[in-house]
């Protein structure tokens, strides 16, 4: 029963800082955009075949509620045959919705489906509505720290003796080179969906570019930040992603109807895995989640050519690069910059983990695998495993 | 521009449609260098569209010369959300006492807009959302124009008693020629201010393109880019040997005219010379016609009358004055009509439609209110043959309605309408009858022309639950709804017909029990004279062409023949009775009755009228005829000396809810202001009553100062 999935295609639309660009724009309005942008460049698609909507939103509620799936599918014109659902996994949504629908597919129940997420922490501050039962720290099932993903960050720190300040400020400022020299290239605005957003004030504009990255970045302004989560801490809002907004959106198909469609395949899902690790060191789970999906698919360490990690912190990055003896600037890793420079709207990040991917499989045909991965709050790791349809074999 | 333009003593402070400028990258969509967009915007929500006074034209004028400044690939305009621009702030024209200050408006708007036309850099327009009047013109100044397909746009302003003056009437005619023209601004406009949707917008050419709202702003940007690399082409016809001009401006002259009745009225004549002149002259030409006509349309007595009207009209239609407090109304669950003829069942099928709740038809025998029944479903049916209602909404309906020979279905109703032959006697046993079956709240209505309502309630042990609720012909076109109190009717009962009125749609006031209400006691004793004067010796074309030059949509023969002769002699009679002789009762009329002529013309096949020779052998030979003039004055005067008895005896409580009745209910032009402001202008309320009924300034030009 199970065929192969692919990647069709997937977009975004550029990210914004919480109460910058995006202030008077809705959430379900992003993520309307970020589907309709990503049928636009898919045209030979028909939308009544479209068989399912996932979203993904860490926060269900105000223009994130009533069903974002199902809601952002009619808001995006798709006909009403078209059914959607909600995804949460917090920061790993998106790319849940991605495997969920892959599962689907695999599955032989879909054929064509888009999956995607959104957040808008501008209208949703993180932790916003969130109850945690007292049982979480009365019976002791977590410590406090694992409720602040900042100080999961720092807790990281301690476990790691090794990964210094010093490191995790050198991969932040590295992961602003890169992004500023993509950009440069052109090689990030292939994949952004130009986003009409009304300010009150300035009247329609539209964003073409993400607002978060700090270019002018240098290692000793870096050092100067302050330590929120802790005295005498070593992370700050330099070295860890922002509050954002932004959605992602991704086609996916079996390998079968994209090849009948004439569709593009930009990625094959080789195999994914989510793993638990303590809540108090989250950041870590992109580790043993690693470790399960290579198992799965039978593959090594050395086999994964391009890695697309999510920088929710970059502690958390060098963590895992340090686990498989990566180097901290390993050109394999994130070649555009990651979400320390454009930004982490928590359940959206995951398609744009897999979109960048997907750029770096076009521009490296003697990549054969690559993987995305990311940590999530209450200590998980999520990763997908794809293969580069555009492989040439290994130089 | 330094043109500065205060605003007239006492009008209201504008409010400024702000005008702001931002930059679009053009890279992002495969185009090449920035597009400077200006929003449109007055920081207030959608209920408060975008205008243009002085200020905000300035505003404008500021953010064109920031777009240029920016050295942009292409300019753009656009609205605030849902709303492009609704024109010219019409609050400050009101207030205008100088023909100097209305050419400087007229003329400040042509000097900003045209800045858009005669831009060396492109210019297009995004029309966002709704755009009327000076809303589109400046988009009609672009060189292209977009629309969201849910949008609607329009140029009213002929159906105000304007024309389309910041260089509408000069521009669409060139854009989409003499009868698309035509179409816009003056076949739609007297058609009840008909907007355009955008399909239809596009199909006329005064949009180029028309892009969802999801991603308007996003697309619109696009097709810009398309244009300015040349891969949209967007073809301009040149219109001036169109040979369709004549009939084009004949065909807008023959609308103005019926609508009118006969009458030539200004502002449709003065925009057809500006369509017509924009076959051959220059838009330079073009605009300053406007500007002279736009200042003598605003300089006179009819536009500010019908300013007062329109204004009148949307105030009321949300608030009825003097109503008791919303919250006093009982909820109507299911409704009764008692009969089950014609006017029943329109009473019947609007009640079904607006409340969606059971409604009972009762006849006094099966076999009628079976009929009642059976046409309101056919009228159903028709309208979802004309897809005017969906089969659903309609099977819906069909469900909830029902008849009865047994007038025990009313048990459980809350309200309760009456439409039986109009009786006293046969109301007042009607009323007692139904007491017994119904609750003591069930309200009981009655649609009585011009029957007490006051006397209907005797005997009755509730007669606080008595209202009068008086429609008008065609009951579900004519907007008009006359809610009388007795002097027993409470308050919960007025607020429960209030209510119901308003889920009718229907625009209310409130009366006291009087004879004829409002609009059948004026418009009884104003067809009165004229019958009179037939009856006297009048030719009858004379006397019913007398009023022609006024603007009334019909003359009064033809309305007499939509009353239908025997409401018309059933009225005048009760009036006669109740009012006094100043309501005389027709031989003519009577004659007529008795001999079964329903008409006083017949209607040919190209919609003219000829005398119906049967009723034209009825007419009594007196031997004192008037002239035209002597008619139209005595019933002016009637009018004018009815409507100051009317405020006299407290029937309603201001002259702008006699203007308000006659405008809704008689379907009198705005440019009368209704009727009084016209007797105001024309000196006849105070040859008549020895005063105005509305202080100069009202709906008519301030006193020179």
């Amino acid at each position: 029963m199970t065929r192969t999935v692919v990647l069709v295609d997937a977009v975004r639309t550029p990210f914004g800082k919480a109460g910058g660009m995006y202030a008077g724009t809705r959430a379900d309005d992003l993520m309307v955009r970020a589907i309709r942008g990503l049928l636009d460049r898919n045209p030979k698609v028909d939308r009544s075949t479209i068989e399912d909507v996932a979203i993904a939103a860490a926060t269900q509620t105000g223009d994130q509620g009533m069903n974002i799936g199902r809601s952002t599918a009619l808001l995006s014109g798709l006909p009403n045959t078209v059914p959607g659902y909600s995804i949460d996994r917090w920061c790993a949504g998106a790319m849940t919705a991605v495997t969920t629908i892959a599962g689907a597919i695999a599955m032989g129940t879909n054929d064509l489906a888009i999956a995607g997420g959104v957040e808008h922490m501008g209208n949703h501050p993180i932790g916003e509505g969130l109850d945690p039962n007292p049982r979480y720290l009365a019976e002791r099932i977590v410590e406090q720290d694992a409720l602040a993903m900042g100080a999961t960050a720092e807790r990281l720190h301690d476990r790691f003796p090794q990964l210094t300040k010093l490191r995790a400020d050198q991969f932040a400022l590295n992961s602003q080179i890169k992004t500023a020299k993509a950009y440069s290239e052109g090689k990030i605005q292939r994949d952004l969906i130009p986003t009409a957003a009304r300010n009150a004030e300035l009247g329609w504009g539209v964003a073409t570019v993400d607002e978060p990255p700090r270019p002018q970045t240098t290692m000793e302004g870096l050092a100067g930040l302050k330590t929120p989560f802790r005295p005498a801490g070593r992370v700050t809002p330099g070295n860890s992603s922002g509050l954002n907004d932004g959605a992602t959106a991704a086609l996916l198909a079996s390998e079968e109807k994209a090849l009948e469609l004439g569709l593009t395949i930009k990625a094959k899902l080789v195999t994914f895995a989510f793993v638990g690790v303590e809540p108090e060191i989250m950041g870590y789970g992109p580790v043993p989640a690693t470790l399960k999906a290579l198992k799965q698919a039978g593959l090594k360490i050395e086999d994964i050519g391009a890695f697309e990690v999510n920088e929710a912190f970059a502690v958390q990055v060098i963590a895992f690069l340090d686990h498989f003896g990566i180097a901290d600037d390993d050109p394999r890793v994130n070649p555009y910059g990651g979400a320390i420079a454009v930004g982490h709207p928590l359940a959206s990040s995951g398609v744009r983990l897999m979109l960048n991917l997907a750029r770096t499989f076009e521009e490296k045909p003697e990549v054969r695998y690559g993987i995305t991965t990311m940590c999530i709050g209450l200590g998980m790791g999520g990763t997908v495993i794809w293969e580069n349809p555009h492989f040439k074999g290994s130089k | 521009m330094s043109t500065n333009i205060t605003l007239p003593a006492g009008a209201p402070e504008e409010v400024v449609t702000h005008a702001l400028v931002r930059d679009i990258d053009l890279a992002a969509f495969g185009g090449q260098g920035s597009l400077a967009l200006i929003t449109l915007d007055n920081s207030l929500d959608h209920n408060r569209p975008n205008t243009f006074g002085p200020q905000s034209l300035t505003a404008l004028d500021a953010a064109i010369t920031d777009a240029i400044g920016r050295k942009p690939a292409a300019i753009a305009i656009t609205g605030k959300p849902f709303i492009f621009a609704a024109g010219a702030d019409l609050s400050a024209l009101a207030f205008l006492n100088d023909h100097s200050q209305a050419m400087a408006i007229g003329k400040l708007g042509h000097d900003v807009f045209r800045r858009l036309g005669e831009s060396k850099i492109p210019t297009f327009a995004f029309i966002n959302g709704l755009a009327l009047g000076g809303g589109l013109e400046v988009g009609l100044h672009c060189h292209y124009r977009t629309l969201s397909s849910t949008a609607f746009i329009a140029l009213p302003e002929v159906f105000l008693g304007l024309v389309p003056g910041w260089g509408g009437a000069t521009i669409l005619p060139k854009l989409i020629g003499p009868e698309r023209a035509v179409q816009v601004i003056i076949l739609n406009a007297l058609n009840n201010n008909t907007m355009l949707k955008s399909k239809d917008a596009l199909k006329l050419g005064v949009v180029d393109a028309v892009f969802d709202p999801a991603d308007y702003l996003e697309r619109s940007i696009s097709f810009a880019v398309g244009v300015l690399n040349g891969s949209t082409k967007i073809d301009r016809p040149d219109y001036s040997n169109d040979p369709a001009w004549d009939s084009a401006l004949a065909t807008g002259k023959a609308a103005a005219l019926k609508k009118y009745g006969g009458a030539e009225i200004a502002s449709p004549t003065k925009a057809l010379e500006l369509i017509a002149a924009a076959r051959k002259d220059d838009l330079g030409k073009g605009f300053d016609a406007e500007d002279k006509v736009l200042a003598d349309l605003v300089m006179s007595d009819p536009l500010r009358a019908s300013l007062y009207a329109f204004n009148l009209i949307q105030k009321k239609r949300k608030k009825v004055e003097g109503a008791p407090k919303p919250a006093l109304a009982r909820k109507v669950a299911k409704v009764g009509v008692v009969g089950a003829g014609l006017m029943a069942s329109q009473l019947a099928l609007l009640l079904l439609r607006n409340l969606k709740c059971p409604v009972v038809m009762t006849d006094i025998d099966q076999a009628r209110a079976d009929k009642g029944v059976a046409w309101v479903k056919n009228e159903l049916d028709k309208l979802v043959e004309k897809k005017r209602m969906s089969a659903e909404s309609a099977a819906r309906l069909a469900l909830l309605i029902s008849g009865s020979a047994d007038q025990k279905v009313f048990a459980n109703c809350d309200f309760i309408i009456e439409a039986i032959f109009e009786e006293l006697s046969l109301k007042q046993e009607l009323f007692k009858k139904l007491e017994a079956i119904v609750s003591p709240e069930c309200v009981l209505a009655t649609n009585t022309s011009s029957l007490s309502v006051e006397a209907m309630t005797q005997g009755l042990k509730n007669p606080e639950r008595v209202v009068g609720f008086h429609f008008f012909n065609p009951v579900a076109v004519m907007p008009l709804l006359e809610v009388a109190r007795t002097s027993t009717t409470d308050d919960a009962t007025t607020a429960t017909a209030i209510a119901v009125g308003k889920e009718l749609k229907k625009v209310m006031i409130i009366c006291k029990d009087a004879p004829g209400f409002v609009v059948n006691r004026l418009l009884t004793r104003f067809m009165g004279e004229v019958t009179d004067a037939v009856d006297e010796g009048t030719p009858p074309a004379v006397a019913d062409a007398a009023m022609m030059e006024i603007g009334f949509p019909m003359s009064p023969f033809q309305l007499l023949d939509l009353v239908g002769p025997g409401v018309a002699l059933h009225v005048s009679e009760t009036l006669h009775k109740n009012l006094g002789p100043r309501y005389r009762i027709s031989p003519t009329m009577q004659r007529m009755v008795k001999e079964g002529v329903r008409n006083f013309y017949t209607k040919n096949e190209d919609g003219t009228f000829t005398p119906n020779p049967a009723a034209v052998a009825l007419v009594e030979k007196g031997n004192t005829p008037s002239t035209a003039e002597q008619v139209r004055d005595r019933a002016l005067k009637a009018l004018a000396e009815e409507a100051r008895a009317m405020l006299d005896e407290g029937v309603v409580s201001s002259p702008a809810e006699i203007d308000l009745c006659m405008l809704m209910g008689a379907g009198w032009p705005m440019h009368l202001g209704g009727i009084l402001p016209y007797l105001d202008r024309t000196g006849i309320s105070e040859s008549t009553s020895g005063k105005r009924f509305h202080d100069k300034g009202v709906a008519s030009l301030p006193a020179k100062n």
